[in-house]
């Protein structure tokens, strides 16, 4: 058994050791806006924040999220910062097939955290482990400026 | 493709029922439609109650007492953004607010919900716009001037000083009635005569820039995806196939995979294996654990250099001939000047971020799927076969698609999830892993081009021959589209008849049987390929008589003023003629493409040794009657950066029959660092829609290597440039 | 059919899994569980397959300095593999490096360290090899050109560099220590990637342990040394290395260490891999140019300059969301970065390497990957991210470029 605090609430579940977070959240808990796209932390369609820190949880075996507090996007739109990002990803209508966004938004919203205003170099450097095939680049660099300039 | 302009007549277009349950139901059915929908379910007449069967719903409008609007989409929303743009037609014609109309996907129903350009039910060739166009706002007037109707029956005044708006009947002094207390009395009414349209100067949704349906729920992760669903009861499956196409499964030891916890199944098929766990995570470990000896068949021994060279000595063969205009060998044997080249694209895999997965359950009442699919009636047959059912017993529950550009058309994963669940006596949903999606795509096939130009002595083009090799997809997809000559009419698009005013021309394609993988459609299919082809070709013509290449299209452009305005528009944007620092360059490509015309620039640096910046890319775009200005700039945009992955990156490659790429590490894909921003030029236009799916993806490998020609004096002939030592470098110029 | 039994047996008749149980008698099953231990601690696995191949099959190919050579089929296939072989036969090959047709192997199989092992053990080894299925593969021509291809040419070889002892406890040493020491230079063959060679390929006496570059690699320096070696690594850090492959702050097995720890020493016991490290220690040490990195205090965001603007672009790109700015590593210790000699060694040997092959390492928590890049990046930007490492991490003026990166490639 081991003890999850997800999105706020402690979580007991019972899988193996070597299980990935990504697939506790999805397949156990129910909690399938984080998404799997390759599974060797290539994508960031899996990202989540772990003690606020953005993680790829396809490689993060769930023992070492015991004890740490796991954010996914079903909550991210409680804090101010994942609902500004939420906000600004409609207003600049940054999604199309909506498969990597979740990962996006995690990503952004861990970037705006630690950086309220992240220029072009930040962004790119902060995003670029998060693909996204329908290559919706050009808005989520914009979306990301916007809050950044409110 | 057919292209046939659409024509409705009342009789085919609408058919209207008052349904039991106290609701108006508008259907119609296309011009080639055997049997309409309302003539096979509706004559009968559904009675009170609910209704019996699930295709009585099976309507693209029903309004019900509530006035609640639900609109069943024949088209799958994958990005696109199809499904809002559809019902943006209704949105405006109806009179009731987009974000009031519910969405529904549309079951398997070719009668129904086959596409008036493809010829069958399917989401794909960015035809969800341009085939609706026309039937869909029609429908959408019909209900409301029924709906008028049945107000100013009620009241008592002419029809004709009544409104619609906002899904209410608006009298004259003030009087209101929403449509939910006007469904039962309209659908009693007989279909108006005359439907008019509004004129597009009276639009208030149509060209708006308006906010997409489907997007709130995927920025809270709220969205279902086919890799998202339980359903109760349901377990998890991964599967692996033999890695070369043909071979088969010649024994397993499933032991280790057993003894994974979480593992509740192994079940074997003849070309593969699966796994059943729990979670997907037993299904992916359980995978890896097992020890599978194939037998790799007929294809073991083959690799990439064996495939390219059977296209390229299929260039020497005649082919069939896709169009002749003049005698090009005669021009070419006495022309002043000729100008030869050969342009090759390579395999492609999809690589859409969500893998390819399905949901499936063998019920002894029926088959039941849950899948994003582009479409539903290959998916419902395909189910059939593999489970030994008539089509009927299939139900199909069409989904939300994380991205497809083509490879949802293939239905090659949901017969595999119906074999595993033929198997097991509960619901399984397979899902593949990355490895597994990326080895056993449907590729977009490798083609080869030859082209030989005749110029006359003021390097005036007088024509060419062009020589088409590479699989056809069609013959495959559809043999019966395919006449006997073998040619490939989507293979030959935009080639066939160039845009440009040649005398002389004769294009001929030489298919060439697909050996060891399978190949499909992928996002642009011919007209993707022959852009690339044609537009390096005139860019190198025009270079090797010393002319600009704007000026040089531009005079070949007469016939096409669309193409004109698109080009000049976009070198405007884009400075062209304005000159640059050594080692920078410009590049364009422009074309008529699904129906759009669209001028693509792009300016770049190469630097340090092989290093590419892309300092800008700009694109014009005439589609014609805009539908969502939003959604078009991001498909443009969208459609260009991913172009610029492939042609920048992208190859698959085969060795010993097997695909030697297996993810994202080896099959990379365009990141935010790598993508400049893209400026898109939307051109006024009242013509009726055309594509902007594909159209973006199409322009940006000519115009790149365009550029990169201009820039660094190497002409890339062969896609990717990354095969040639080319890299994008960091950062872009303020 | 809705359940299915008949699917449920999918295996193809008796496999190796059953195959102890079924062809030993009882009475070997002790012998043959020895023997299993000591193949893996020997790695007998690592050469003697190939990848989706049958396990002990043999037919790996081994690039040498002087041409390439095939690991052979060691399965009790009496035709193709070791079945008709006499223990002596055994025994030879293990002790002398002579084949049963009499012929000399090449020096690639470690028997120069494998002499060290009793009889007993080696026939133990043998018991486990006979109890596996025989598989029917046959060995591959070893494609050597003159004149190492004339065999008897290692008979002279041997007379100078082959000391055909074995093992010999030194009483002067705790058991313990004579345990490691037979486990490291015995079956273990520590040195043959670890020591130095000479002009001979043979390993250098004067240098055990000093560190030696094998296949493009770098088989860093475990001799006691502070900064070049082991030494001065915590006490229990160096048995947590060589049991799970990770002694964060020092070390992450790579490449063909990450294989050995899957392999090989992740099966031995706690007891064995103390004294291994207890041996270890004590080698007495030797300097090596590429050291442990001096510790650097670096931020958790991206640099604002760097020599390498390419390479921290690619770094962002690929690497950073498991190895971080600072390079503490995320979601997995083993992605940490700090105070690895790979970051540290100018020529940036095993970074190019680990960059272009990735590994795997089968942690107790579940498989540590690092994906392969070679596909994915060109030669100028694996010269790039290379270079960015090794400044980043190590401060160092690092000049990978394209052309050393080409010829990286064509070494595996
Ligand atoms: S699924 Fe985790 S990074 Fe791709
Ligand atoms: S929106 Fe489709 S993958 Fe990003």
């Amino acid at each position: 058994m081991l003890t999850l605090s997800i999105n706020g609430n402690d979580l007991q579940v019972d899988v193996p050791d070597d299980m990935p977070l990504l697939w506790v959240l999805r397949d156990v808990l129910g909690l399938t806006g984080t998404k799997y796209g390759c599974g060797i932390a290539q994508c960031g369609a899996c990202t989540v924040h772990l003690d606020g820190q953005a993680v790829r949880s396809c490689v993060l075996p769930a023992s070492s999220a015991a004890g740490k507090q796991v954010v996914t996007i079903e909550a991210i739109g409680e804090t101010d910062i994942g609902r500004e990002v939420q906000a600004a990803w409609l207003e600049d209508e940054v999604v199309q097939c909506g498969y990597c966004q979740s990962g996006q938004i995690m990503a952004a919203a861990a970037l705006l955290a630690q950086n309220p205003a992240p220029d072009d170099v930040a962004i790119d450097q902060s995003l670029a482990g998060n693909l996204c095939r329908c290559c919706t680049y050009t808005r989520i660099r914009s979306a990301i400026k916007r809050i950044g300039q409110a | 493709m057919n292209e046939q302009p659409f024509s409705p007549s009342r009789r085919q277009l609408l058919k209207v029922a008052g349904l039991g349950f106290g609701g108006l139901v508008i259907g119609f059915s296309l011009p080639f439609a055997g049997r309409s929908f309302a003539e096979q379910v509706l004559p009968e007449g559904p009675e009170d109650g609910t209704l019996p069967t699930a295709t009585a719903l099976d309507a693209f409008i029903s309004i019900d007492r509530d006035g609640k609007v639900t609109f069943t989409v024949p088209k799958i929303e994958m990005g696109q953004g199809a499904q809002s743009g559809l019902a943006m037609m209704i949105a405006e014609e109806l009179e009731v607010p987009l974000d009031e109309i519910t969405l529904k996907e549309a079951p398997p129903n070719e009668d129904i919900y086959n596409d008036s350009l493809l010829n069958f039910q399917a989401t794909g060739g960015s035809t969800s716009i341009r085939s609706n166009w026309e039937p869909l706002r029609r429908a959408g007037a019909a209900a409301r001037l029924m709906l008028i109707q049945a107000a100013a029956q009620r009241w008592q005044i002419p029809a004709d000083r009544l409104r619609a708006e906002n899904g209410q009947v608006h009298g004259p002094d003030g009087q209101t009635l929403g449509y939910g207390e006007l469904v039962e009395a309209a659908s009693q009414l007989p279909i108006p005569e005359d439907i008019p349209l509004k004129p597009a100067s009276e639009f208030k949704v149509i060209g708006k820039p308006l906010r997409r349906l489907d997007t709130p729920s995927k920025v809270d992760g709220r969205s279902r995806f086919t890799i998202d669903l339980a359903v109760p009861d349901m377990k998890y499956a991964s599967i692996r196939a033999c890695p070369v196409v043909g071979g088969s499964v010649a024994c397993v030891d499933d032991s280790a995979a057993r003894r994974i916890p979480g593992v509740v199944d192994v079940v074997r098929m003849g070309n593969a294996v699966a796994v059943i766990g729990e979670h997907t995570w037993a299904a992916f470990s359980g995978v890896r654990a097992l020890e599978i000896e194939w037998d790799y068949g007929e294809h073991a021994g083959l690799d990439s250099e064996q495939m390219e060279r059977a296209i390229r000595d299929a260039l020497d063969e005649p082919g069939a001939l896709a169009n002749e205009v003049g005698d090009i060998q005669n021009a070419l044997d006495n022309a002043a000047k000729t100008f030869e080249a050969e342009y090759e694209m390579p395999f492609l895999a999809h690589a859409a971020l969500e893998p390819m997965g399905c949901v499936a359950q063998v019920r002894p009442d029926a088959v039941e799927l849950w899948v994003g699919t582009q479409v539903p009636v290959r998916a419902q047959t395909a189910a059939a076969e593999e489970a030994g059912r008539p089509p009927e017993q299939v139900i199909v529950n069409n989904q939300l698609i994380g991205g497809a550009f083509g490879r949802r058309l293939e239905v090659d994963f949901i017969a595999q999830a119906v074999a595993i669940a033929k198997q097991v006596d509960y619901p399984v949903k397979l899902t593949w892993t990355r490895e597994e999606d990326t080895a056993h795509d449907m590729y977009r096939p490798h083609y080869i081009d030859r082209l030989a130009a005749a110029l006359d002595g003021e390097g005036r083009l007088l024509g060419w021959r062009h020589s088409i090799a590479g699989a056809s997809v069609l013959a495959r997809f559809a043999p019966e589209a395919v006449p006997e000559n073998g040619l490939d009419g989507d293979a030959v698009e935009v080639a066939q008849h160039p845009i440009y005013a040649l005398e002389h021309l004769r294009v001929n394609y030489i298919p060439v049987p697909p050996k060891a993988i399978h190949q499909s459609w992928w996002r642009g299919v011919g007209p993707l390929r022959s852009t690339y082809m044609l537009e390096s070709f005139i860019d190198e013509v025009a270079r090797s008589v010393d002319r600009d290449p704007v000026d040089y299209r531009m005079q070949l452009l007469g016939q096409h003023p669309r193409a004109q305005a698109v080009l000049r528009l976009a070198a405007e944007k884009a400075g062209w003629g304005q000159s640059l620092p050594a080692g920078h360059g410009r590049g364009v490509a422009v074309q008529e493409v699904f129906g759009s015309f669209l001028a693509t620039v792009v300016e770049l640096e190469v630097a340090e040794g092989k290093g590419i910046r892309l300092t800008r890319l700009v694109v014009a775009v005439d589609c014609g009657q805009v539908m969502n200005p939003v959604s078009v700039k991001s498909q443009i945009e969208g459609g260009t950066l991913f172009g610029l992955s492939a042609a920048l990156f992208n190859e698959i490659t085969v060795r010993d029959g097997r695909v030697e790429q297996s993810n994202f590490h080896d099959y990379r894909q365009l990141r935010i660092s790598d993508a400049p921003p893209v400026e898109t030029y939307i051109v006024e236009s009242a013509e009726a829609p055309g594509g902007v799916g594909e159209a973006g993806t199409a322009m940006i490998a000519p115009a790149l290597v365009n550029a990169l020609h201009s820039a660094s004096g190497e002409r890339i002939r062969r896609l990717p440039l990354a095969r040639a030592g080319y890299h994008v470098l960091g950062g872009r110029p303020a | 059919m809705r359940f299915n039994a008949f699917f449920r047996a999918l295996s193809c008749g008796a496999l190796a899994l059953f195959g102890g149980s079924v062809l030993a008698q009882p009475a070997d099953t002790e012998l043959i569980q020895r023997g299993e231990y000591l193949a893996r601690a020997a790695d007998c696995i690592a050469c003697h397959v190939t990848e989706g191949g049958k396990p002990y099959a043999g037919g790996l190919p081994i690039k040498m300095p002087f041409g390439t050579l095939y690991s052979t089929n060691i399965t009790p296939d009496k035709e193709t593999g070791i079945g008709e072989w006499s223990d002596d036969d055994f025994v030879r090959a293990m002790q002398k490096g002579v084949g049963k047709d009499g012929k000399h192997y090449y020096p690639a199989f470690p028997y120069t360290s494998y002499t060290l092992m009793p009889r007993e053990d080696i026939l133990a080894i043998k018991a486990y090899l006979f109890s596996l299925e025989p598989v029917n593969q046959p060995n591959p021509e070893n494609d050597i050109g003159f004149p190492f291809n004339q065999r008897w040419g290692m008979a002279l070889w041997n007379f100078f560099f082959l000391d055909d002892e074995r093992f010999e406890p030194d009483p002067e040493q705790s058991p313990e220590w004579n345990r490691g020491a037979y486990l490291v230079e015995g079956p273990g063959h520590c040195g043959e990637c670890h020591t130095p060679r000479n002009l001979f390929q043979a390993r250098s006496g004067s240098k055990n342990l000093a560190g030696s570059t094998i296949q493009g690699w770098n088989a860093w320096n475990i001799t006691g040394d502070e900064q070049s070696g082991i030494g001065g690594w915590p006490d229990d850090t160096l048995e947590r290395y060589l049991a799970t492959g990770l002694a964060e702050g020092y070390s992450v097995a790579g490449g063909p260490m990450a294989e050995v720890v899957n392999h090989s020493l992740r099966h031995l016991t706690p007891e064995d891999i103390r004294a291994m490290a207890v041996y270890l220690r004590s080698v007495p040490a030797q300097d090596a140019e590429v050291k442990r990195p001096q510790p650097r205090e670096l931020a958790a965001e991206a640099p604002t300059q760097t020599p390498h603007p390419l390479g921290q672009k690619l770094f962002a790109d690929a690497c950073v969301s498991c190895h971080l700015w600072d390079g503490n590593g995320r979601q997995s210790p083993y992605a940490s970065l700090r105070g690895l000699r790979t970051v540290h060694d100018p020529e940036g040997l095993n970074l190019v390497q680990i960059i272009l092959q990735g590994d795997v390492l089968h942690g107790p928590d579940g498989d540590h990957a690092m994906p392969a890049f070679d596909r994915h990046f060109t030669d100028s930007e694996v010269a790039a991210v290379s270079n960015f490492v090794l400044n980043h991490f190590a401060g160092l003026d690092a000049t990978l470029n394209e052309e050393q990166i080409r010829e990286r490639r064509e070494e595996h």
